[in-house]
């Protein structure tokens, strides 16, 4: 029993790391310019702060899976990875939900503040950052399962 | 385990109301920790549900009197402070509810499920009020420096107490999130006692 159990969560682990390092790769190499008129649109993702947090925050939690897959799970360790769960869940969350909201703007813009919506020039650096959000979201549902199970084995170590 | 005395009869239990002395500590620490967080959270929401400020500009004269526009900065222009505010009330309601629970809820029998239910509902709360208060300062962000790439201009320039009411409001939230982690960072250290007790206790 306790074998199934290390297998199924180094499963999960390898699929949460799979999903984060996509979502990074992908929202790192999206980039488009084109030439509208008098206006360049040079569209990249280190163009906004929140992006380059979106690609920072993946590749961190995506190194603390494959860090944490070759650690012992005895003593203290148990407890200090669980509490390193939660913080990189947290920092997924946030880091998705800021995402989002810049992406909002960039696809409906914002007509109080004068903020013109930037996807109708464009549409490929728009589709290739939500695919990253996407696999961003499937990293984040991956990663909640991983915590849900870590909590589970450090509150009960018989079963284990 | 041996509990009869050298006569053979079972000593008296006597139920005792009083908690030991450690314990009482811990439950006034975590009420004062939830009373900050409650703190946090009502005034994120307040700050940012009342977040306001319009200008009068003149655009132009017809002979002697100006003619005024009036522009507006209002909270429900942007969607990300709609869900800011949404989520901090959330939050401030769930602190209200594990405070009452701490304070009146003693005699409610939850079979050993309790601290496992505040743990698992605190950590729910943080994450919510993690994503409102990053989606506020992620449009936050963009309002204070502009992006010059995507021709988005600032608006904290024009509209200053409406930035200032905004940064309060995410300084509050983001506090209320440390406290609710400290609360359930200790939470979780008490299951942990309470599971190595009870194991010990089965084994021995």
């Amino acid at each position: 029993m306790g074998k199934n159990k290390k297998l199924c969560i180094i499963l999960l682990r390898l699929l949460a790391l799979g999903t984060t390092l996509s979502a990074a790769i992908v929202m790192a190499t999206s980039k488009e310019s084109t030439t509208v008129l008098n206006l360049t649109f040079d569209a990249k993702y280190d163009n906004s702060p929140t992006f380059v947090f979106f690609v920072v925050a993946n590749g961190i939690a995506s190194a603390y899976t494959l860090l944490v897959i070759f650690l012992p799970s005895n003593g203290f360790i148990p407890l200090i990875i669980v509490a390193l769960d939660v913080i990189v869940t947290l920092l997924l969350t946030s880091s998705i939900s800021a995402t989002l909201a810049i992406a909002y703007v960039g696809k409906k813009g914002n007509t109080h503040a004068g903020w013109l919506p930037i996807c109708d020039q464009v549409p490929n650096f728009c589709n290739q950052v939500t695919g990253g959000v996407i696999a961003g979201i499937a990293g984040l549902v991956i990663y909640m399962m991983v915590l849900l199970h870590s909590i589970h084995s450090v509150l009960n170590p018989l079963l284990f | 385990m041996e509990n009869t005395d050298q006569s053979g009869a079972k000593p008296e239990v006597v139920p005792s109301r009083r908690m030991p002395q450690s314990k009482k500590l811990a439950n006034w620490v975590i009420l004062f920790l939830r009373l900050l967080a409650l703190g946090g959270t009502v005034s994120a929401t307040l700050v940012m549900a009342l977040n306001k400020q319009s200008k009068t500009l003149i655009v132009g004269t017809i002979g002697t009197t100006p003619i005024t526009a009036t522009i507006e900065a209002k909270f429900q222009h942007t969607p990300a402070f709609v869900f800011f505010v949404i989520a901090n009330s959330v939050g401030s309601l769930h602190n209200l509810l594990m405070l009452a629970m701490d304070l009146f809820g003693y005699k409610f029998d939850f079979k050993g499920f309790r601290l496992l239910t505040i743990t698992l509902l605190d950590m729910a709360t943080i994450a919510l009020l993690s994503t409102g208060a990053g989606a506020a300062a992620s449009i936050s962000e963009v309002g204070k420096n502009g992006n010059s790439h995507a021709r988005w201009n600032k608006v904290c320039d024009r509209f200053g107490t409406y930035c200032d009411h905004g940064m309060g409001a995410l300084i509050a939230a983001f506090l209320g999130i440390i406290f609710l982690m400290v609360i359930n960072a200790i939470s979780i250290i008490n299951l942990h006692k309470k599971t190595t007790s009870q194991s010990t206790v089965v084994s021995g």
